[in-house]
């Protein structure tokens, strides 16, 4: 008896102690929207929004729901933390390996690279990009084309659309090249495993994943055209592009800005899980005879990744909760658009506030869950 | 003298390929540096591109001609093995080596040479290069923010005296060692405050904030005489009550009123900013973070699986949010909880909410030295006959914090650069009064001088923190 007690009542006092907080919370917040006649409730969200967003992915004006607005400001956080997630791992990767350069130089410029991006602020980061560096672009009749397409003007850069025909076929032919060349890969593996003879699967995978989509170019009667953008004069001194794609500097600025500044921690990640493979591991690799290629591949990588995945997955949710700062720069992402200007005219605080706040917790529990998921296949199978 | 084979460079011809290669290389660098420094181009005549890749091509093959292995001439040697391993290696080297030579000039002359410093008016910055005319007719509202002029000697004194106080432990005898936790974990936050209480804001801002603040510590130093076996207890309940009994019962605000210093105005904390403001938020949120963010690594790690689940449920969902969500949250949503009379200044309400954000970062990284120590430690201490507080106050604690200094260290290093998000409830430090200046039509035009000057400041303070935490941590590195 005595033993259950002291076992009981600590976790009682706690839980009585959170459960009190909450409910002083919850009783002032009563009593607040009481005075103030706000009543609490979601209802909201299928009401007429009234207010314009200049950059959304789905079609979105002033006569959709707020619901709506909110799934365009998601995408818009999407968008910026898939392409940043992108570029940083890329960035990161290549800049990781060069900290470990046997040339001095590289090394050197590398770790420079890393020290400097990685110790100033994001926010500053992302205020120079978008106030002081990309304000000193041309003006878009001003601007030079690049490789004769794209333009990177004050306004944004512009880059040629595609125009399908029959889009259709040519994804379902990727998406045979996909399937053919995992067949191939097991086939592959059985037959090294059986006669121990090995297949050139790396070739033969890029000549599958080219040759489909060009037979669907061919035969399949898929084409595909440009629209290059071409400059349109509105009134004697603005011009603007028409035509094309466009990106908004808002988006540039804080994708270069994130990718920049979380790739500086991804190198790390990289660099301490290369480090981290023992030695030992590569002599012997060597030993039995494998080619510093197979050594990289079957040894070396397998096992760094280990050591990189998870840290690695943790900047991923960093970045993605970083991109919120886009707020700062009027780029219309969820904390933009819902959380403030949608706010601003409903005055829902709580339930606003709770529901940007439940959407960030869902992607990174969901990102994290998905990275541990992926991170216990590849672990070490200890008996 | 042995056939010279051009693709083939080895010892036999050294001198020949040394000084072809070394010549090579030195037209290459040349070129360059004529053609930056001078804006000379030596290769003029030749069409656009050949001229733009030829200095590549000369060095590439210059390096390639002195790439011997094992010359005997050390230099060589150690040159071929740092910057010249092979032919991917010398290209890359070239490049590096040629886009140093070609930026140093702009950057040279847009800092110094076509700048202008003197002045205090916007006409003087007609040169091509940083106007830091403008830093410097700004620099009391970046580092003050708009703390009257009049009074900013209190800030400075404040923190003069308080980079004194805290450099005492340098000074300490063995004597007094083992005072020096106590001293910086109790005494030392509370003599900050009392600084910034009565110095900077001079007024009754902090009130509820110096209540919960003597609350704390009165229960810390009551903490060390309660037996073991009732610290968990009295720790969840004697701190609030203290708070409640100096708010409702003692009626100290009447003493803190007679207390203040004759003569001093209050300045309120919407005037505060700057590079001021950054290190009064990192101080104190700092100092706060950490004892939370240990108590909930320590409650993710009990046995009791309630206090177990309170715990993750905390840390996850402040780790799975933006701060920035949380700062809104302080500023729109925070005021709704609680009782309508109950007014809490915004820049505590901003310091509690990073406070408990990085507490949920802090936590996890305890937690991880926690797990990293054998369970050995843990048997021992209690095979001692020690009880829980007793086994992680003496034992787990002092190695567990032991190893995580750099974790320690990143985290902070993320708090300190966390705090210009405090624009969000309309606080402006450094870079919220950069953006402010920036806006000023007498002075428009310059935003990029003021963010390399803040991003410089940022550095500077980034980089010390971790080289000085590299540095514990090499002092305290155990072999275990």
């Amino acid at each position: 008896m005595n033993l259950k007690l002291k076992d009981i009542v600590p976790q009682l006092i706690t839980v009585i102690a959170v459960v009190l907080i909450f409910g002083f919370f919850t009783y002032n917040a009563q009593i607040n929207m009481e005075n103030r006649g706000i009543d609490f409730g979601y209802g909201f969200l299928s009401q007429e929004s009234s207010f314009d967003v200049q950059f959304s992915l789905i079609e979105y004006d002033g006569s959709h729901s707020y619901f709506r607005a909110y799934l365009v400001g998601l995408l818009n956080t999407i968008l910026v933390s898939v392409i940043g997630i992108i570029i940083a791992t890329i960035l990161g990767v290549i800049v990781g390996v060069a900290r470990l350069s046997p040339n001095y130089l590289i090394n050197k410029f590398a770790a420079f690279y890393v020290e400097f991006f990685r110790n100033i602020p994001l926010l500053l980061q992302i205020f120079f990009w978008y106030f002081a560096a990309l304000r000193a672009l041309p003006l878009p009749q001003d601007a030079e084309a690049i490789f004769g397409v794209f333009f990177l003007t004050i306004k944004g850069l512009y880059v040629p659309a595609f125009i399908w025909q029959n889009f259709s076929i040519f994804f379902y032919t990727l998406v045979a090249a996909v399937i053919a060349i995992i067949v191939i890969r097991i086939h592959a593996k059985k037959v090294q495993e059986n006669q121990g003879k090995q297949i050139p699967v790396f070739f033969i995978s890029l000549g599958l994943i080219f040759i489909f989509p060009l037979l669907s170019f061919l035969i399949g009667g898929v084409k595909l055209s440009f629209e290059v953008p071409v400059l349109k004069q509105l009134a004697t001194t603005s011009f603007i592009y028409e035509g094309g794609v466009s990106l908004p500097p808002e988006l540039i600025a804080l994708t270069l800005s994130l990718s920049l500044y979380t790739a500086t921690f991804i190198a790390e990640c990289v660099r301490a899980g290369i480090q981290g493979v023992g030695k030992g591991q590569k002599e012997a690799a060597a030993s039995i005879g494998l080619t510093p290629n197979q050594v990289l591949k079957l040894v070396i990588m397998p096992q760094a990744l280990r050591i990189i995945i998870p840290p690695t997955t943790n900047q991923y949710l960093n970045l993605t909760k970083n991109s919120s700062l886009a707020a700062a720069i009027a780029y219309p992402d969820l904390v933009l658009v819902f959380a403030g200007t949608a706010l601003m005219q409903t005055g829902k605080a709580i339930e606003i506030v709770s529901i940007t706040m439940f959407t960030y917790l869902t992607l990174s529990i969901s990102i994290s869950i998905l990275m541990n998921w992926y991170n216990k296949k590849i672990a070490i199978q200890e008996k | 003298m042995s056939k010279i084979n051009f693709l083939k460079p080895d010892r036999s011809n050294l001198n020949t390929f040394l000084y072809l290669g070394s010549f090579l290389f030195l037209i290459s660098f040349l070129d360059v540096f004529f053609n930056s420094f001078f804006d000379l181009n030596l290769t003029g005549f030749l069409p656009n591109f050949l001229s733009f890749v030829l200095p590549l091509i000369l060095g590439f093959i210059g390096l390639y001609f002195i790439r011997i292995e094992y010359s005997g001439i050390k230099r060589l040697d150690l040159l071929n093995k740092h910057i010249n391993t092979n032919n991917f290696n010398a290209v890359l080297s070239l490049l590096i080596i040629f886009i140093i030579i070609k930026s140093i000039p702009p950057i040279l002359s847009w800092f110094v040479v076509d700048a202008s410093f003197a002045g205090d008016s916007k006409d003087v910055c007609t040169g091509t290069g940083a106007c830091w005319t403008y830093i410097k007719v700004w620099m009391r509202r970046f580092m003050y923010g708009m703390y009257p002029n009049a009074e900013q000697w209190r800030i400075n004194l404040s923190f003069i005296a308080l980079v004194l106080l805290g450099s005492l432990g340098y000074f300490a005898t063995d004597k007094f060692k083992k005072y020096l936790t106590l001293y910086y974990v109790v005494i030392y936050p509370f003599i900050a405050f009392l600084f910034i209480f009565f110095f900077i804001s001079g007024g009754p801002v902090f009130f509820d904030f110096s209540y919960g603040i003597i609350a704390a510590i009165l229960s810390i130093i009551i903490g060390f005489f309660i037996p073991g076996r009732f610290k968990f207890y009295y720790f969840l309940i004697v701190p609030l009550a203290l708070y409640i009994v100096l708010k409702y019962f003692l009626f100290f605000e009447e003493y803190i009123e007679l207390g203040k210093l004759d003569g001093l105005n209050w300045v309120e904390t919407g005037a505060w900013g700057g590079l001021s403001l950054t290190f009064i938020i990192s101080f104190f949120c700092l100092i706060f973070c950490f004892p939370i963010g240990m108590a909930f690594a320590l409650g993710r790690r009990s046995g009791f699986p309630l206090i177990r689940y309170i715990s993750v449920g905390f840390i996850e969902f402040w780790r799975g949010v933006p701060l920035i969500t949380v700062l809104f949250m302080s500023a729109v949503m925070f005021p709704m909880f609680l009782p309508e009379d109950f007014f809490i200044d915004k820049l505590v309400r901003a310091i509690i909410a990073i406070s408990l954000f990085e507490a949920a970062y802090v936590a996890e990284v305890i937690r991880g030295g926690l797990q990293a120590l054998p369970r050995g430690q843990y048997e021992a201490a209690k095979s001692l006959g020690m009880g829980y507080w007793k086994m992680h106050i003496f034992v787990i604690l002092p190695q567990a914090l032991k190893l995580v200094i750099p974790g320690i260290a990143n985290t902070f290093l993320a708090l300190v650069k966390d705090t210009p998000l405090i624009f969000v409830v309309g606080l402006l430090e450094i870079v919220g009064m950069l953006n402010l200046a920036k806006t000023n039509p007498e002075w428009l035009g310059f935003a990029m001088e003021g963010y390399v000057f803040a991003a410089i400041i940022f550095w500077i303070i980034c980089y010390a923190m971790s080289k000085y935490s590299y540095n514990l941590e090499q002092k305290y590195k155990t072999d275990r």
